[in-house]
Parts: C-alpha cells; structure tokens; sequence
C-alpha cells in the first residue's frame, strides 16, 4: 500500500512556496524567484527519477525516456495523464498537454485581465507555480541523460503545454 | 432533522482527494535545502517554516472544518483530540496522540511516531539547531488562531535530532471570544 498525503497538503506546500518566493525573498525579482521555484522541481524531479529507474534498464533513445517521462512517471505522480504528446524531431521539441488542476475560471480569469495589480499578482502566481513541474520534468529527463530546457506554456487554459527542448 | 455527527479522520482521508506521499516528501525535502541555500542561517530557515506553516494553517482550517463536520469543541482538551486524531490523519494520513496535560488543562504534547515529512530524511551535521518539520508547528498555530485561540508551540522531541518520536508542545495562550467570523467589509 503506498503511502499517502492529501493532495490539498501538495497543493498548499506549492503555493506557500512560491508566494513566500515571490512576495517575500525575492519580491520584485519575479526571475530569481522563478529560479529558485525551478530548481527546487528540479531535485525533486532528480530524486524521482532515479527511484522510478532504479530496476529499469536504461532507455534506448530519447523518445523512449521521454514517454516514459509522459505515462508512467507523469500519472504516478499527478495521477493526471498526458493528453498528447507532439514531436518536433527537427527542432527536438517535445510538447504534452495536461489538464491543469484548480479551479479553471479562477486561473484564467487570472491569466487574462491584468488591470489591476493584484491581478497582476495572481496570473503571475499562475506562471510562477508551473516552473515547479517544469522543474520537475528537467529534472528527471536530464537524469536519465537528456540535458534539456523546458517551459510552460498557458495561453490556452485549463490545457498547460509543457515545451521540452532538448540540448544537443 | 438528524444532527450533523463528525466524520472521522479515517473516514475524510478515505474520500479527499489523494497524492503519492513520496512527491510531497520531496518536494519539502527540497524546499527545505533551497531555504538552506537561499537564507543561509539555520535560525531564520526556522522561522520561515514556521511561517510558511502559519500562511497554510489559516487557511487549511477552512477545509477540516468543512469536511469534519466539527462543531465547536468543548475545551481545549477536545481541540487537542480533534487535531491530533481527525486534523493529522485527513491531510497528512498518521494520527497523533495527545499526552502531558497540564494541570489547567491548558498545555499538552501532540506524539507523531508516524510522519510522512520525514521518511528517508537525514540531516547532515550542517544543519544543527533545524528544526526540519517546523512548517508543522506553524501549521497548527495558524489553524487555532483562526479559531480563536492564540497558542505557543514549542518542540520537544525531534526524530530527526535522535529522539524516538516527534514531540510538539501547544500551549494555549489565550482564547479570546467568539466573533462573528465574516467581517462586513470582505
């Protein structure tokens, strides 16, 4: 039996984490907080990884490891699954959609109307909190070898792109 | 109409909505090192748990009291119970047990045996006077402020320190009355 947490303990340790990043250690540095929001994805992507791949044999190319990265390693975590996954072979591009969690009007409504400045403030804190998976997704591909910058992409709400480019 | 009985902590955990605690005792593991890094000072990482726990415990106790079916407990020692049987079990799946009253009734230790923040975790000998699950101790103070009550919560025992379990003292400071909970304004 695996052991578990509720998930509104995952969800408020996120959003804790990156208002203290944003609004207190690095108020007005909205690039160093997204740094430090990445990184910490970053290990915790690192540390999965090798757990999840421990018994595995190592993968035999990129595409392997990265739909591992999508299906397996995704759903166990977010117990969301990957909705697509598109390849750019030329550009080594690799975009996933997910379904983003919370309330989806909240998050867009945030996303598009930034009038005022605590709005401006939320969808900021929409864009801060993907840096996390983000983190996450670097994390574990570039354990499994594969160097690689990823980004979020959230013009389409609820739907989230993850963008991974791979470094050659 | 039947009267609204309290739900069990097992029974809320069983329907909330749940994650992988490895992920989430990562994820802490992580932001623990990053403050590290970042803040420097073992002290001032104390605090910050502390307060981080304090900004989700105000709002974390909107969903127990939703969800437990908790009407106002009798006294401080039914507030204990109830944080340490249905609080500790519906979010973070462990119970606690509540031990050392004091004579007034007014200060007791909640005993974690059992906590997921900690599992695999060691702490390197860089790291003497952390207090690693200091987000918890936020977590409770926040949730009683928002009920009324103003507490000091100190550790006792900490697992991670070579103590056999987690121990945490709540003292209850100060109970002020009951106000209405929405203001006008909001």
């Amino acid at each position: 039996m695996v052991r578990e947490v509720s998930e509104s303990c995952m969800d408020s340790l996120l959003t804790e984490i990156v208002s203290s990043y944003c609004n207190r250690f690095y108020a007005n540095k909205p690039e160093l907080a997204a740094r430090r929001i990445e990184a910490i994805g970053y290990q915790v992507g690192h540390q999965l990884s090798e757990r999840y791949t421990i018994e595995r044999p190592r993968f035999t190319d990129h595409l392997e490891a990265i739909k591992f990265i999508c299906k397996d390693f995704w759903s166990e975590l977010f117990k969301k699954q990957i909705d697509n996954l598109k390849t750019n072979h030329r550009d080594n591009k690799f975009r996933w959609l997910s379904r983003m969690s919370g309330d989806p009007s909240e998050i867009s409504g945030a996303a598009q109307d930034p009038s005022t400045m605590s709005e401006n403030k939320a969808a900021q804190a929409t864009g801060m909190h993907l840096y996390f998976p983000c983190g996450i997704i670097r994390g574990a591909l570039s354990t499994l070898g594969i160097p690689c910058a990823v980004s979020a992409d959230i013009s389409n709400l609820p739907a989230c792109s993850f963008v991974v480019r791979i470094k050659v | 109409m039947a009267p609204v009985v309290p739900r069990s902590g097992d029974a809320i955990f069983a329907n909330v909505e749940r994650v992988n605690s490895e992920l989430f005792t990562l994820t802490y593991g992580a932001i623990v090192r990053q403050l590290l890094t970042d803040l420097e000072e073992v002290e001032e990482v104390n605090k910050q748990l502390d307060q981080m726990g304090y900004n989700i415990g105000i709002r974390l106790i909107d969903e127990f009291l939703a969800k437990s079916n908790v009407t106002r407990c009798v006294d401080f020692r039914e507030t204990a119970e109830v944080i340490a049987k249905v609080g500790f079990k519906m979010f973070l799946g462990v119970t606690a047990s509540v031990t050392n009253w004091d004579a007034e009734g007014t200060c007791c230790s909640l005993i974690l045996d059992d906590n997921p923040l900690v599992d695999f975790v060691e702490l390197p000998d860089t790291c003497q006077g952390l207090y690693y699950c200091n987000i918890l101790s936020g977590v409770v103070r926040g949730a009683l402020e928002m009920v009324s009550m103003k507490t000091e919560i100190t550790w006792i025992r900490d697992m991670l320190r070579g103590d056999d379990a987690f121990e945490l003292q709540v003292k209850l400071l100060k109970q002020v009355p009951e106000e209405y909970p929405y203001k006008d304004d909001e």
